[in-house]
């Protein structure tokens, strides 16, 4: 199936009113220009990050032999290591992958729970959104393991001044690189981890509402697509993020 | 409660659409390699190919976005405006890259 057109009186112009022009509801078309004006706003982060790190020096030994230091950017493989119940264990980027997968898979789950509306199945509705939510919960709890392993630091720390070392990260001082790499690990994971907690409470409430019967009565399941939009948007940014604070 | 004493709405509930879901786990899968892929180029280019890792990681990235907004979000679908007032706007974006980018770059420099 090629683009879907509007159907229009012979002689009117989709534009005169009485038909939607862009073939979609005011509600999923708003929903659009929501996401859009937001992908600025991730955007305007990520680039940023890519300007403040384009402007630190660069680490030019090997991978190998990286040490933490305040005097140029991290490589973030070395500092994003760690998985959970493997205690000393490197296994770089490891964990961040367990969290790609998960938010891409509670994605497929959202569009079948789409397209168990589009039928009207709200058995099948209830149980993809059911899905759709644990994954969202089980996001949010990777990324609190995440947050307090990169707060509490690492075993070796980074030596500050003689004898002296500085474990984890604070919005002051970090033991991984320059203060402002932690800023901004703070900064975007927390804005995209935010987003991700908000969607799992609007996926509940679809799902609430699924349970209850309102779009039933309603004929239709429209909201689950808007929210999909949103949740599929969600695991949009985390593309990025996972390509430009974790790979490069 | 004004729907206290609705009776049982009658639905016709349509069966699966095979098709389509068969079509929305390849995506799903397509996602999974290139996501794997990503991480074997991680590990296997040295870093001394910076520039070669980041052109990959940036290629790889687009494709993955273009299956999660083309058949997730189900834009490849839309009516032709729709998909430009999505597209189109996003030159905002290339340009402020571009722009940042370059003032970083004349930043360390400058250092």
């Amino acid at each position: 199936m090629a683009s879907t057109s509007v159907a229009t009186a012979p002689g009117r112009s989709a534009w005169d009113g009485g038909v939607s022009p862009m073939g979609a509801s005011y509600g999923k078309l708003m929903m659009w220009f929501f996401l859009l004006s937001d992908a600025f706003t991730f955007s305007a982060l990520l680039i940023t990050y890519g300007l403040v790190r384009s402007a630190h020096p660069v680490y030019t030994g090997t991978v190998h032999a990286f040490k933490f230091s305040a005097g140029y950017w991290p490589i973030p493989e070395r500092v994003f290591e760690a998985v959970p119940f493997l205690h000393g264990v490197e296994a770089p980027l490891v964990f961040v992958g367990i969290m790609t997968f998960i938010l891409i898979m509670s994605s497929v789950t959202m569009v079948l729970a789409v397209e168990a509306g589009h039928r009207m199945d709200r058995k099948a509705v209830e149980k993809w959104m059911l899905w759709t939510i644990l994954g969202g919960a089980a996001f949010l709890s990777c990324q609190a393991w995440e947050w307090s392993h990169f707060i509490h630091g690492s075993e070796t720390g980074r030596a500050v001044v003689e004898g002296t070392k500085f474990f984890g990260a604070n919005l002051v001082h970090n033991q991984y690189g320059p203060p402002d790499f932690a800023a901004f690990f703070f900064f975007i994971t927390g804005f995209h981890g935010f987003h991700v907690f908000s969607g799992v409470c609007l996926n509940f409430l679809i799902y609430y509402n699924t349970v209850m019967g309102v779009y039933e009565r309603r004929g239709h399941y429209e909201m689950v697509e808007k929210v999909g939009l949103y949740w599929h948007f969600v695991d949009l940014v985390w593309v990025f993020v996972f390509t430009f604070f974790y790979l490069v | 409660m004004a729907h206290a004493h609705q009776e049982t709405v009658h639905v016709n509930v349509l069966p699966p659409d095979r098709a389509k879901i068969k079509k929305l786990w390849m995506t799903a899968l397509i996602l999974l390699i290139i996501t794997i892929l990503e991480f074997i180029v991680a590990f296997t280019v040295p870093h001394e190919y910076k520039d070669l890792r980041v052109w990959i990681f940036i290629t790889m990235t687009i494709v993955k976005a273009a299956y999660i907004v083309g058949e997730f979000m189900h834009l490849r679908y839309e009516v032709k405006v729709l998909i430009w007032s999505i597209l189109i706007p996003m030159v905002f974006i290339v340009w402020m890259l571009v722009a940042f980018l370059y003032e970083g770059m004349a930043i360390s420099s400058v250092r």
